[in-house]
């Protein structure tokens, strides 16, 4: 293994620069690196100023979302010895507007997630004195769709929010499948008359990237397309039985 | 002492490129598998014209075939045939990811949903081949 | 010029703890306004990567008092009793609640929320979801409170003092790190819930964003921290990164051998090895006596010399594939990714690292401080529950019920309070200069701050881990103290405004080390062994004087002051702790 890796970071300071352009340094390849190490090592070594979000290192707090040689990936997942001989591209996250470097304004998906209504929602006013009965197999009906860690490397990889940032975006969506398909919930018809619509579920087209890109499997595509499914027998529904229970 | 500073960011949104879709495969063959619809509409159209064509008499059919017959048009259709079955392909594989089945507690595999797909496809193309090739 | 801001109650730290204790002041009386100001995104807290579960006693065959004895004696009786029985008796309300708010806790076939046997635990009482319990009960809490129009979040926000008049706490300074403008946020009540501060340490399990800040700034205002000295290591984290492999590993049946395959625990008074795992004993020990057979184990020469020093095995290979995929398969997917190792077929290297504080700011069993107006909650706080050691799955409880506590008390607080004066904002406008002129002028210094931060660990790591003795701490806090004249000395690459990251590492940094101050003056007071805190030369427990809380107050210029208060009894005098039996 050679002895070191060229990372080609973005840099942007909105004070000084008018767009961002690229910079290179020289950082040791070492084989348990992961990109993050690498990064961790410019800042603390070689460039202070270099800005970037980091936390947990393993993979469950979704803050490192970067994209890698074009490619979203949580960096502190995507180990540097598979890029080499190099050089690795380091870029912030696609489709959102750049803060600072490698930092990039998530306030969109903040709203986009609170829209959503992602709480459980009972339509009694008090809980019973036990828990809410659920057996294993109702719980696999969500689970997966509650593993998302809101890293939003799906967002980077979905072309439809690139174009249209209306749309509410695979987590976002997904995330309100997953109450939906919670045995416990009682407020799919509150989600749906927020969701179904083109900035919602309809605005999927399927491209089927965000599945491919997420870490933890949640499969957002797959999420959404089970919604587009519920929405269209909801909407039939109240089509032949127009005063029924929603 | 403290001057004031301008405190708005700059923050800085980068424009998707029109040419976005060529930047990666995976997008490049969402964007064949959407255009690939112009297939299923391309065969419509020949479908139409054929049965006016029959409509019309012999010498119309005749005209047709010979039409047909031409090697633009046989080029055309060949691509046009690879894209219907990269439609279909991709949609029978995609379905199941819209329908959770769920028997016996466990999900029913994507493929257990695709395959009856497949196998319907696999039967009618059989019985109208059968029907045409036999007579 | 400042920005100004005004709340009712205010949070510091987004996590578990304080988005619970956000919801609980919002119950409380939905008219108060709550500001939830955290550096990072609240769904980033470290809350997020805790795996194992969270105990409450949940069987009939069960009982809150053996909840509690299991505590008091796993913290070896330095646990505030009293504290302790609300504790158990609220952390399973607190849990159930949870399950109302959509937590998908992992159920038995019959629908009912399922437990696991943990360490240190007598009876079966540790609700999990899957491996990822922090991660669900983080989301859930964070979805839940998204409901709530009374809660204003302040995200990526660094809260760099307290504001501090007329004897109350009045509101915070924080920077706004989107645009680096220091910002006066003003609250009639301020919760402290800003996590632990692993990353003083070496080697630890603790997200980076783990710098103590909430303690420093207690600690700066005049509030004491207390227990300082006690810091629990996690007997299983991954060599090099310190990846945390949850304790459930073991509780549902590993084994953890030496490098003759021996399972070692057993030499070190913790039982007799059994197939299946036994509560109480052997790997379902405390953690504070399985990091100690750990040392003592190295110092015998029976670990396994690794590319990134001594660790041990943990044997998950008899557990079978399915049980692993079922109940432990973060576990599995953490092992592949950062050793290239399969626990279905491979054994796991694993050494102690840094994990959880037990000490912390002192507060009462509502999250008071002695400061009017300053409360805290969860690893932050030091109620104490956890006394010398704290016992697995009990910090995320100790989270939900101190964070309602305190979110409940700051409402009844704040609800009597005038609005802070004027006054405060001068403190303010003294705090930004402060940050300019010490940080952001163009300096001469010449230290950076991965250096300085690097040689607190290593010294911290060396004089004040596992085992410590009076030597090794007189040489750690003459280091710490070292340390933080040179801090004067630093200089940073970055001195812009917008996302200064380098500036916040800074601040990190300058916290940490009045926690390391602080940690190792309460350690080299403490002259008996008792829990996590092990003194060669004294290695025996004295209660006749140490039965107590050391409480250290700073003081400007000069080493820590170092009171002791006395140990909250009720109904379980201190005893031996006895495992393995």
């Amino acid at each position: 293994m050679a002895e070191n890796i060229k990372l080609e970071v973005t840099r942007y300071h909105p004070g000084s620069d008018d767009e961002p352009r690229s910079q290179s340094y020289e950082v040791p390849l070492r084989k348990e690196w992961v990109v993050l190490d690498a990064l961790n090592y410019v800042k603390d070594r070689v460039d202070g100023s270099l800005s970037f979000r980091w936390s947990c290192r393993m993979g469950v707090c979704g803050s490192c979302g970067m994209m890698v040689n074009g490619e979203p990936k949580l960096t502190c997942a995507t180990f540097l010895a598979d890029y080499a001989p190099g050089p690795v591209r380091v870029e912030p996250l696609k489709n959102f507007p750049i803060l600072r470097d490698l930092i990039v304004d998530i306030s969109d998906f903040l709203v986009k997630l609170a829209k959503s209504r992602p709480w459980l929602i009972r339509k009694e006013s008090t809980p019973p004195p036990g828990e809410y009965l659920q057996t294993p197999e109702q719980l696999d009906a969500f689970k997966q769709f509650s593993m998302c860690i809101n890293c939003l490397l799906c967002y980077a990889a979905c072309p439809v929010y690139g174009l249209d940032p209306l749309f509410g975006g695979p987590a976002a969506i997904a995330l309100a499948q997953r109450y939906n398909a919670d045995s416990r919930d009682q407020g799919a018809s509150e989600r749906m008359d927020v969701l179904s619509h083109s900035d919602g579920i309809w605005g999927c087209t399927f491209v089927g990237e965000c599945t491919e890109v997420c870490p933890k499997d949640v499969d957002p595509a797959g999420a959404i397309q089970q919604y587009k499914l519920t929405a269209t027998k909801e909407w039939i529904k109240s089509l032949l039985m127009p005063r029924g229970e929603r | 002492m403290a001057v004031p500073v301008e405190y708005v960011p700059k923050t800085f949104r980068p424009r998707l490129s029109t040419y976005w879709w060529l930047g990666r495969w995976p997008y490049l063959r969402f964007i064949l598998r959407e255009l690939s619809s112009v297939s299923v509409a391309w065969f419509v159209v020949v479908t139409l014209v054929q049965i006016r064509a029959l409509k019309r008499g012999p010498a119309s059919y005749l005209a047709f075939q010979g039409w047909m017959r031409h090697p633009v048009l046989i080029v055309l259709n060949a691509i046009a045939f690879f894209f219907v079955i990269f439609h279909a392909v991709t949609w029978f594989n995609l379905a199941p990811k819209a329908m959770a089945v769920r028997l016996g507690g466990k999900r029913v595999p994507s493929l257990m949903i695709a395959l009856p797909n497949y196998v319907a496809w696999a039967v009618v193309s059989a019985g109208v081949a059968w029907i045409l090739l036999r007579g | 010029m400042l920005d100004i801001s005004s709340h009712d109650v205010l949070l510091v730290g987004g996590g578990g703890a304080g988005l619970r204790a956000a919801i609980a002041v919002s119950e409380t009386d939905p008219g108060l306004s709550v500001a939830v100001v955290s550096k990072v995104y609240p769904m980033r807290s470290h809350t997020v990567s805790a795996e194992g579960g969270a105990a409450g006693v949940a069987l009939p065959e069960d009982s809150l008092d053996e909840h509690a004895y299991d505590t008091i004696s796993g913290g070896d009786w330095l646990c505030d009793q009293d504290a302790v029985e609300a504790f158990v008796k609220e952390a399973p309300q607190e849990l159930l609640r949870l399950e109302h708010w959509g937590c998908p806790w992992s159920r038995e076939p019959s629908g009912r929320v399922a437990v696991r046997p943990f360490g240190g635990m007598k009876k079966t009482r540790t609700w999990f979801a899957a491996d990822k319990t922090g991660f669900h009960l983080l989301h859930t809490l964070f979805q839940t409170s998204l409901k709530y129009n009374a809660i204003t979040r302040y995200d990526e926000f660094f809260v760099t003092r307290l504001l501090v008049d007329d004897g109350r706490v009045q509101g915070v300074v924080a920077i706004e790190l989107t645009t680096g403008k220091v910002q006066a946020i003003t609250a009639k009540a301020v919760i402290l819930c800003s996590g632990g501060c692993g990353r003083v340490f070496r080697f630890t399990t603790n997200a980076a964003i783990k710098s103590g800040d909430g303690m420093a700034l207690a600690y700066r205002a005049g509030a004491p921290l207390k227990d300082m000295e006690f810091v629990q290591y996690h007997p299983t984290g991954l060599p090099f990164t310190g990846i945390l492999i949850t304790e459930a590993a073991r509780s549902e049946g590993g084994y953890l051998i030496n490098k003759d395959g021996y399972r070692y625990l057993q030499d070190y008074n913790l039982g007799k090895p059994e197939p299946q795992p036994v509560l109480r004993s052997m790997e379902l020990g405390p953690r504070d006596r399985l990091s100690q057979a750990f040392v003592k184990e190295q110092e015998k020469g029976r670990t396994i010399e690794g590319p990134y020093g001594p660790v041990v095995h943990l044997d998950l290979r008899h557990l079978g594939e399915k049980l692993i995929d079922t109940k432990l398969p973060f576990v599995r997917e953490l092992c592949l990714k950062y050793e290239n190792i399969d626990p279905v077929s491979e054994l796991i290297p694993v050494r102690p690292v840094v994990h959880y504080m037990m000490g912390g700011v002192h507060t009462d069993l509502n999250g008071a401080t002695p400061l009017a107006g300053l409360y805290a909650a969860g690893e932050v706080a030091c109620v104490s529950i956890n006394g010398a050691n704290r016992l697995g799955s009990n910090s995320l409880p100790e989270c939900l019920v101190f964070g309602a506590r305190a979110g409940r008390a700051a409402a009844d607080y704040a609800a009597g309070q005038k609005a802070p004066g004027r006054q405060a904002l001068a403190q303010a406008v003294d705090e930004e200069s402060r940050l300019q002129e010490q940080f952001l002028q163009k300096g001469r210094g010449r230290e950076r701050i991965a250096t300085l931060r690097e040689e607190m660990q290593a010294v911290m790591e060396k004089g004040a881990g596992i085992f410590r003795s009076g030597d090794s701490l007189a040489a750690t806090t003459a280091k710490v103290r070292e340390l933080q004249e040179r801090f004067g000395d630093l200089t940073l690459d970055d001195r812009s405004r917008i996302f200064n990251t380098e500036l916040i590492s800074a601040l990190e940094l300058s916290s940490m080390l009045d926690v390391a101050e602080s940690m190792a003056e309460c350690a080299l007071r403490r002259t008996e062994s008792r829990g996590a805190h092990q003194r060669t030369d004294f290695p025996q427990r004295n209660d006749n004087e140490f039965l107590a809380h050391s409480l250290v107050y700073r003081q400007a210029g000069q080493a820590p002051r170092v009171e002791y208060l006395p140990v909250t009894i009720t109904r379980w005098p201190p005893g031996e702790r006895v495992y393995g039996k």
